[in-house]
Parts: C-alpha cells; sequence; structure tokens
C-alpha cells in the first residue's frame, strides 16, 4: 500500500513541467519545416541555401558573441538561435545576395539579442528587427523573385523580378489559389499560406503559443480591410493572403520575451499590430507595413504588460481621491 | 617640472580618457548629425577646436572680471562671436562645407562641449592651461567625429574622404577627391540615424573598454568644482564623496 515514493517529504514545486527553451523552440521549428518545403518548391533549392547559410550564421554569431565577448555560458544548445536564423531567410526575397543575409543575421544576433542579455532579455523580436535592417540597407529586399522558375534554380540572379501583389496592376494579379498555395512572389516564407497555417495549427496544439495574438491580429487587418475596400471580400482575402501577414502574425508577433503576457495585453496587442499594419499599407509610403507594425508594438509591450496588470483576488479595489479632499 | 606635467595633463586627458564625445557624452547632436562624411566631420571638428581654443583663452582671461552671476549669458557672447567669425571664414573659402554642415555651424554656439569647457574649466583655470584643455577637448572630438565617420562612411555610403578636395582646394590640391566604390552595395543604414546611434554605442562601449582597462579612474565632470551646489553643499570635498557625483554617462 504504501510505497516509498509517497513518504517522502520534499519542498515545492511537486510537479515539474516536461517543457524546456529547447523543446519549445524545437516545436517551433518543426511547425517551420512545411514553410521551408513550400519555399524549396517554389522558389527552388537557393531557398534551402539561404535557409541553412541564415541559420549557420546565428548559430556562430551566437556561440562567438557568448565565448570571446560576454565571456558567458554558450547558449546555443536551446535552439533559439536556430529559430531567429530559420525566421531571418524566411523573410527575405531568394535573389538576396548571400552576404547581405550573413550581415542580417550579425545585426539581429550580435546586436539586438546578445547586446541586450541573450535570450528573454532582447526588447524587439531579432528576426524582425534583422529584416527591417536590411530592408532600410539594400534595395535588393523589395525585388521579389518569380515563382517556379526550377529547382535548381542556385544562383537567384537569373530569375525574373515581379511586383508584389500589394502594389501590383489588377491583371497582374495571381489568382486566389495561387495566393494560398503560395505561388507568388515575395520573400521565402511568407508567400505559402497552408504551410503557414499547417505549422500554426501544431504550435497551437502542442500549446506553444496561444491562438489570441494570430487571431486578433488577423481579424483587425480584416476588418479595418472589409471597411477601406466597401465591403469587397475578394479585396480583404487578398490583403490577408499578401504580404507577411500571416507569417508575421503567427511566428514574430507571438515571440514570448516581446509580447505581453496575459490574455486582455496578448489582445490588445494584436489589434495594436493589426492597426498599424492597415495604417501603413492604407496611408503609408511603403508597400508593407507588417514588420514596422510588430516592432513598435514589441517596444510598446512593457506598457501594455504595466496596464494589464491582473489584481491579485483579495487585494482592495484602488479607491479614487474624492474631489476637494486633502491627503 | 610639475607645472609641465600636469599642463601635459590637461592637454591628453581630452582625447581618450575624457573624450568629450564618447566618454562625457557631451556634443552628441552635431556628433550623430555630421558623422555621415568623414569630409564633414573634419570640417566641423576644426572649426568646433577653433571656436573652442579662442573662446577658452578668452574667457579664461575674463574669468576675474566676468560676474559669477552673469557668467552663462558673458560665455555665450564670448562664444557666439567666435562662432560668427569661424562661420564667415568657412563662407567664404569652403563654402561647399558650409553647404554641407547647414545649421549645425551656427550651432556650435550652443555646442555643450564648449559651454562645458567654458564653465568647467576656463572659467577656473590660468590662460595657458585653458588653452591646451581646449585644444585636447578639440582635438578629442575631431578624432570621435572622424572615427565614427569612418565606419559610417565605409559601411553606409561605400567611399572614403569623398569631396575632401573642398577641403584641400585651400592648400592648392584639388585632384584627389577621396576613394570610391570601396562597398558596391554599401549598407544604407548606417548614414541614417538609426545607423548613426548604432555605430555611438558601439564606438562609446570601446572608448569605456580602452579607458578602464588601463585602470584609469572613471571620467568625472570636474568633481565637486563644477558642481551647481557647491557653495551649500556640506560634504564638499568630503572623503566619502557625494551622493549625486556627476560622473559618467550622467553629464549633459
Amino acid at each position: 500500500m504504501i510505497d516509498g515514493k509517497m513518504l517522502k517529504v520534499s519542498a515545492s514545486p511537486h510537479t515539474r513541467s516536461k517543457t524546456t527553451t529547447k523543446s519549445i523552440m524545437l516545436d517551433v521549428i518543426i511547425a517551420m519545416i512545411p514553410s521551408l518545403v513550400a519555399s524549396v518548391v517554389i522558389f527552388g533549392l537557393r531557398a534551402l541555401l539561404l535557409t541553412v547559410v541564415s541559420v549557420a550564421a546565428c548559430v556562430f554569431f551566437e556561440w562567438a558573441m557568448r565565448k570571446f565577448v560576454l565571456k558567458k555560458n554558450c547558449t546555443v544548445g536551446d535552439l533559439s538561435a536556430v529559430v531567429t536564423g530559420m525566421l531571418l531567410a524566411f523573410n527575405v526575397p531568394s535573389g538576396l545576395p548571400i552576404w547581405m543575409l550573413v550581415v542580417g543575421d550579425a545585426f539581429a544576433i550580435i546586436i539586438v539579442k546578445q547586446c541586450f542579455g541573450g535570450i528573454g532579455q532582447n526588447f524587439v523580436n531579432p528576426a524582425i528587427a534583422g529584416r527591417i535592417f536590411m530592408l532600410l540597407s539594400f534595395g535588393q529586399m523589395m525585388k521579389w523573385t518569380q515563382p517556379l522558375a526550377g529547382i535548381m534554380n542556385l544562383t537567384g540572379v537569373e530569375a525574373l523580378t515581379g511586383a508584389t501583389p500589394l502594389v501590383a496592376a489588377p491583371e497582374e494579379l495571381p489568382s486566389m489559389l495561387d495566393m494560398f498555395l503560395g505561388v507568388r512572389g515575395g520573400c521565402l516564407g511568407e508567400t505559402c499560406i497552408a504551410a503557414i497555417l499547417a505549422g500554426g495549427l501544431y504550435l497551437i496544439a502542442r500549446k506553444v503559443i496561444r491562438p489570441l495574438i494570430p487571431v486578433s491580429y488577423i481579424l483587425t487587418v480584416a476588418v479595418i480591410m472589409l471597411i477601406a475596400g466597401k465591403g469587397d471580400f475578394e479585396y480583404v482575402a487578398r490583403q490577408l493572403m499578401s504580404g507577411g501577414l500571416c507569417l508575421g502574425a503567427i511566428f514574430m508577433a507571438t515571440d514570448y520575451t516581446t509580447s505581453p503576457i496575459n490574455t486582455k495585453g496578448k489582445i490588445i496587442f494584436g489589434i495594436g499590430c493589426g492597426l498599424f499594419t492597415c495604417l501603413i499599407r492604407l496611408f503609408g509610403s511603403l508597400p508593407e507595413g507588417v514588420s514596422y507594425s510588430i516592432i513598435l508594438m514589441n517596444v510598446l509591450t512593457p506598457l501594455i504588460e504595466r496596464a494589464t496588470t491582473p489584481k491579485p483576488f483579495g487585494t482592495p479595489k484602488k479607491e479614487k481621491k474624492a474631489k476637494g479632499e486633502t491627503a | 617640472m610639475a607645472e609641465n606635467k600636469s599642463l601635459a595633463r590637461e592637454f591628453s586627458k581630452g582625447i581618450i580618457k575624457e573624450n568629450p564625445v564618447l566618454r562625457l557624452v557631451l556634443g552628441t547632436c552635431p556628433t550623430l548629425a555630421t558623422s555621415v562624411s568623414v569630409t564633414n566631420s573634419i570640417g566641423m571638428g576644426i572649426a568646433a577646436t577653433l571656436v573652442l581654443i579662442c573662446s577658452n583663452v578668452v574667457i579664461s582671461a575674463l574669468r576675474k572680471i566676468i560676474p559669477s552671476k552673469i557668467r552663462i549669458p558673458a560665455y555665450i557672447v564670448v562664444i557666439a562671436s567666435f562662432v560668427t567669425i569661424v562661420q564667415m571664414l568657412v563662407k567664404a573659402f569652403v563654402p561647399a562645407l558650409n553647404d554641407a554642415l547647414g545649421v549645425y555651424l551656427p550651432l556650435i554656439v550652443v555646442n555643450c562641449i564648449i559651454l562645458g569647457r567654458a564653465e568647467a574649466f576656463a572659467g577656473k583655470n590660468s590662460v595657458p592651461a585653458s588653452f591646451l584643455d581646449g585644444l585636447g577637448m578639440g582635438i578629442g572630438f575631431t578624432f570621435a567625429l572622424v572615427v565614427m565617420a569612418t565606419v559610417r562612411e565605409v559601411l553606409g555610403s561605400g567611399s572614403f574622404l569623398d569631396g575632401i578636395n573642398s577641403l584641400t582646394r585651400l592648400f592648392g590640391v584639388e585632384s584627389f577627391t577621396g576613394f570610391h566604390n570601396i562597398l558596391s552595395d554599401p549598407i544604407g543604414i548606417f548614414i541614417m540615424a538609426p545607423g548613426g546611434f548604432l555605430v555611438f554605442g558601439l564606438i562609446m562601449a570601446l572608448a569605456n573598454k580602452v579607458a578602464e582597462g588601463k585602470g584609469k579612474p572613471k571620467a568625472e565632470l570636474g568633481g565637486c568644482a563644477a558642481c551647481p551646489m557647491a557653495k551649500s553643499c556640506a560634504l564638499i570635498d568630503s572623503k566619502d564623496g557625494c551622493p549625486s557625483t556627476v560622473k559618467e554617462g550622467s553629464a549633459e
């Protein structure tokens, strides 16, 4: 009846979760595999080359920073650098010269992540910061590669460039099915909506992310675009599937470090991202605003946290001071 | 002998140990604005150094005449006179530089390095010491600007010393116009404001490492002598030091 285990008395905690940073990051990597496969099919083997180089560069910079500059424990094993490398590669067009991607990796890992203290300390998502760094620096970031140019397309130089669906003329627009499957110009990981959704569902099923931020983000964009498009649902669907909206909403906006913790905060975060994305798309001079809106909300996250900190049960309500009362 | 040694220190402290930009964090605005190209930053550095030396000498010479209650307006008048002279000279001899620096040339009047040295040093020290202090601080400012501009211009524009002939023209050399196409695809962010802050932060970290690595004391902006509370402070020059000692980073 009574075995040895039941008689042991130990201090709390008594149940431990098996979840570790490494297991979470591994789940995120698994969730990104469908997008990686889709990008190789759509843009050729160069997509794989860019992803592998980006991951290798991120891991190297992380290791080198921890070992030689900060002289702290090595954090390569938690796989967070691998996730950053993959995400950053998903955010570039396949024709981008490789050294530019490595410069972006260096900025993301060395400046944004390690200079602020490493994993869990970065104030914005490193992958988004790296993307914006490249976007501001290199014109090649806006040159989309034409899809289905052949799987052996390793150089990316001969690839044709076309306009993103956000700015293309009506007759050049890809069909709805093409947009859902990702057969259009764009960054590596952002075009295939089907693969991104599959990855997102996996993350939600594994309870790695809660669907609050992606759903509130995408819904906000849908509602605003429905108003802006005067009730045209095809316009709304195009807006939702073009640009990096789905990739950003599912993989970038849900970063633990740079998004709020509790339910109310997450919804405010998602709505804010959607609002700024729409403002930039509709009124800004840029065709795309997902990365800027997410980085803006990243910076606002501490303020959202402060406003939404829950009141512990049983503590008295803050009473408003009556007028004219002298304390 | 001791006199010479301390004078030499007044000169050398401005270059790294108390570098006005990198260690005292003064004059940040012109630093970020003019370090886009090396030519501009050399011009800005020379202009600011000239104003700094002249105003330091004059303010030091007049320090017993200027009443302490209105010293700031008096300093500003002296500094503004020299800035006007320098601006007229630049307009006459290097018009290209005048166009490139724009409003930042007249803004030397309110440059915190120059006012800071007048307040913290020239108003309390002899003329030769103030001259050397101004020279050292000016060289330190120019040095920091040129280092920052080198990084930003090479990475951001892919050129080095672009348009230098507008300066060397004064000495009769016009053919050399700088190095171009160092990078075929320059990293554009470095000539924008975010790149400026990025380079500024990294170089500041490096300067702190260099200055502190040698076991030198942390930079102070004149200690108790420069403190506005000095007259009513009970802890003045006490060994415990005051709780709000003006240390590096907090000086602006």
